[in-house]
């Protein structure tokens, strides 16, 4: 299964649409950090309002995505983290070591990015 | 309730994603809320991950358990493997500890997202994880 990867203005967007396992988490991470270098995406947006689960080893993959995009230039926000996902990860403890901007949606994620790069120059 | 037992045997990262989905169809029949739905299913997904990246493989069954003493129904997990075991369960059991430079946040983990927790294990027999959520 490919994940689509789009571009919006100078921003990648990539929407999470089922559960993955862990090699396709794996190849997504891969395809989306070439692409960055690719097109010299300046933000990137990873959509998760489908996932009904995140567990430690998605979320460290998130986080490390967020890294590595940050290192190439992208800043990360991930958006659509449902209620019930979120209450989980901050029992999980996950929080601790999940440094990632989050935004409510797409939308919101967008606007996020746009504030930062005008404040960046 | 038609079915109250399931066995689902893990071998892969696909069979974790088998285990989290008939844990959480489970769940919403026994009438847990969304959100310890999505606990009970995060729990099953770090300790399948377990036995497949410790272990490479063992089994999961899933069930509903219910209490005479104080009348109230329950699910439980019980992961199995014949893997390598464990030396320490403290040392284990502690957030942040890992020994596949991974989060180290998965038996700590599921022991926060559910309501009873337990372990055993022997250094070269396997481990036995069992976790209980009871509905209120
Ligand atoms: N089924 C198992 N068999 C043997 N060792 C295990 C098993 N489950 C967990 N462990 C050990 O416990 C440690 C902590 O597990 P966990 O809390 O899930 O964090 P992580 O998987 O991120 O390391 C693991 O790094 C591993 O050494
Ligand atoms: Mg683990």
């Amino acid at each position: 299964m490919d994940i689509p990867i789009l571009k919006i203005e100078n921003f990648l967007v990539v929407t999470i649409q089922t559960e993955m396992s862990d090699d396709e988490i794996l190849k997504l991470q891969k395809d989306i950090l070439s692409r960055i270098k690719e097109v010299r995406a300046s933000g990137l947006v990873i959509d998760i309002t489908a996932l009904d689960v995140v567990d430690s080893f998605m979320g460290r993959t998130l986080s490390n995505i967020a890294n590595t995009a940050n290192l190439l230039g992208a800043k990360t926000v991930v958006v659509g983290i449902r209620p019930a996902v979120a209450l989980t990860l901050v029992e999980l403890g996950i929080r601790i070591k999940w440094n990632l901007n989050t935004a409510l949606n797409l939308e919101k994620g967008i606007d996020m990015l746009k504030k930062c790069i005008e404040i960046r120059g | 309730m038609s079915e109250i037992e399931k066995r689902i045997s893990i071998k892969s990262s696909a069979d974790i994603i088998t285990a989290r989905g008939v844990g959480r169809e489970m769940a919403k029949q026994l009438g847990f809320n969304i959100v310890d739905q999505t606990k009970i299913t995060t729990a099953i997904s770090e300790l399948t991950r377990n036995i497949v990246t410790y272990t490479g493989k063992g089994k999961v069954i899933i069930k509903r358990i219910h209490s005479d003493v104080d009348k109230r129904d329950g699910m439980a997990i019980i992961c199995t493997d014949k893997g390598p075991g464990i030396e320490s369960i403290e040392l284990v059991l502690e957030a942040g500890y890992s020994t596949s430079n991974s989060l180290g946040l998965g038996l700590s983990g599921a022991k926060m997202l559910m309501d009873d927790f337990d372990i055993k294990s022997k250094p070269g027999e396997g481990t036995r994880v069992t976790i209980k959520k009871w509905l209120r």
